[in-house]
């Protein structure tokens, strides 16, 4: 960074200004790092120290972090799609022509959203299999485990609710097929299939009745058992680690964590 | 004194410690692990980003180079042959082909989600030994009853899109059955190793892949087989 830029970066975050907002302060001690963990809403569901070779793109692949990527893609593009879409019939199929040939990256736009739900779906299931084959479902992680199933859940309802959305041959299909299963439940079957299509059949009622599953409700149910999936690895001690892996790298990996802080106090 | 099981605390201040208690006879052995850590800032968060960063650019140009699907405007009275479910929900459609709705439709899938949430209850689960290590016989008279029946059921539907599966994980898991675990063959020393969890898992990751595979490209009008490259 030039000097200049990171003088002036310096004085705004010893601001009142910056500190009223960030408790944590300025510094790059221990202290202030696990401060920016711990004074933050967002941030202190994750522990405020993690285990260095859990950090290891061969610990996880990443793929639970991926896997919260692609809903803040997904949230991002959604909430900008929602600008010009209709949940009516046959509005709904227009706004898809339009963010087609009108609006501007309308395209663009659309294909993100499609392709970031496929990948979420996808990462989620090889999120989970993943956690099975390295055990780190095993206690005292067993709750967390089940939110992660819920998640799963979740993620599926989510992509099969949006699946309907642009009102196509594709979309009302798929849904009918789908749909049509929930009618084999004994004694029950017709009424939950009546309650989710708000009808008999995929119609008007039943876009609309996804546009609100999919946009507020189940996106809030995700948010609040991400929160959960998260807030439990920092209480079940960290992510799992297997014991029979070696700790790589140990002792090097201290000696530059005290040279940083050296670095921290020796700067003005 | 009685004997007491080694646990671990979840909310231990800093990493979780094992607590064990040493009876009678036996001497003390500690074996502290000292684990390294590092801060979550900036060490985890930059990679988290980082990380989201790639996967943001791989969506990106994803979404540059191919465009998602729009066909003609939803018509009930025209059906598409054959009319299909999204991809994930291809495998359980794929059932619905072999098996009436309340099987295909409701009872499997509620079985599956079930059988996913119970796993960490359940010490089968737990215990990490190759399944035919311990208690061999009994194990091994289980897996042949288990895998026959099933093996024979499906077969008995017609399913051969599921026995295929089965029948390999069968296979290997013959091989693990007569295989020692001092084997000289690195793969066979593995299989032997693997407990029954990761059996029951490795299946279930094989059927549903093939499943959602033959689903999504290998069917065509009325739900017939046809190849994909040849369309």
């Amino acid at each position: 960074m030039q000097p200049r830029t990171e003088a002036t970066l310096g004085r705004l975050m010893a601001s009142r200004l910056w500190k009223s907002i960030f408790r944590s302060g300025r510094g790059t001690s221990t202290l202030h790092r696990s401060m920016a963990i711990q004074q933050s809403v967002f941030l202190h569901i994750l522990p405020a120290k993690v285990r260095r070779r859990m950090l290891n793109f061969d610990a996880t692949w990443y793929l639970g972090t991926l896997t919260l990527g692609t809903f803040l893609v997904l949230v991002i593009t959604g909430i900008l799609l929602m600008f010009y879409y209709h949940p009516s019939v046959p509005q709904a199929y227009a706004d898809m022509k339009d963010l087609r040939y009108v609006v501007s990256s309308g395209l663009f736009l659309r294909n993100l959203h499609r392709w970031s739900a496929h990948a979420m779906v996808l990462l989620a299931f090889a999120h989970m299999f993943r956690v099975f084959y390295r055990g780190a479902y095993r206690p005292p992680r067993e709750f967390n485990w089940v939110v992660g199933v819920i998640l799963l859940l979740i993620t599926l309802l989510l992509s099969y609710t949006g699946y309907l959305l642009p009102w196509d041959q594709l979309a009302f299909w798929a849904i009918t097929v789908g749909s049509n299963i929930s009618s084999a439940v004994p004694i029950v079957g017709q009424k939950i299939h009546f309650l989710m299509l708000g009808g008999n059949q995929v119609n008007a009622n039943a876009l609309l009745r996804f546009y609100v599953l999919h946009c507020v409700i189940l996106p809030l149910a995700a948010v609040l058992f991400i929160a959960v999936h998260f807030w439990r690895i920092r209480k079940d001690g960290g992510l799992y680690v297997q014991q029979s892996e070696p700790a790589k790298g140990a002792g090097e990996a201290r000696v530059s964590t005290e040279d940083s802080a050296q670095e921290a106090v020796a700067k003005p | 004194m009685s004997d007491y099981v080694a646990g671990m605390s979840s909310d231990a201040k800093n990493s979780p410690k094992r607590v064990v208690f040493v009876t009678r006879r036996t001497s003390a052995h500690v074996r502290s692990v000292d684990e390294e850590q590092v801060q979550t800032y900036p060490e985890a968060l930059f990679r988290a980003a980082l990380a989201v960063q790639v996967l943001v650019i791989a969506l990106v140009l994803l979404s540059l180079l191919f465009n998602a699907p729009l066909e003609g405007i939803a018509n009930p009275t025209v059906t598409p042959n054959p009319a299909k479910a999204p991809w994930y929900f291809l495998g359980l459609q794929e059932m619905l082909h072999y098996f009436p709705p309340i099987v295909a439709g409701v009872l499997i899938p509620t079985l599956l989600v079930v059988a996913l949430v119970v796993i960490p209850y359940f010490n089968i689960n737990i215990r990490p030994d190759g399944v035919f290590l311990k208690s061999r016989r009994r194990n091994l008279t289980v897996f042949y009853i288990v895998a026959a029946s099933l093996s024979l059921f499906l077969w008995f539907f017609d399913v051969y899109v599921a026995l295929a599966p089965t029948l390999m994980v069968a296979g290997f898991m013959l091989i693990a059955a007569f295989s020692a675990p001092q084997s000289p063959d690195r793969f066979r020393r593995y299989l032997v190793s693997r407990p029954v969890s990761w059996w029951i898992m490795t299946w279930f990751l094989l059927e549903l892949a093939v499943l959602t595979v033959v689903g999504t490209f290998f069917r065509g009008p009325g739900w017939s087989w046809v190849l994909p490259w040849r369309s």
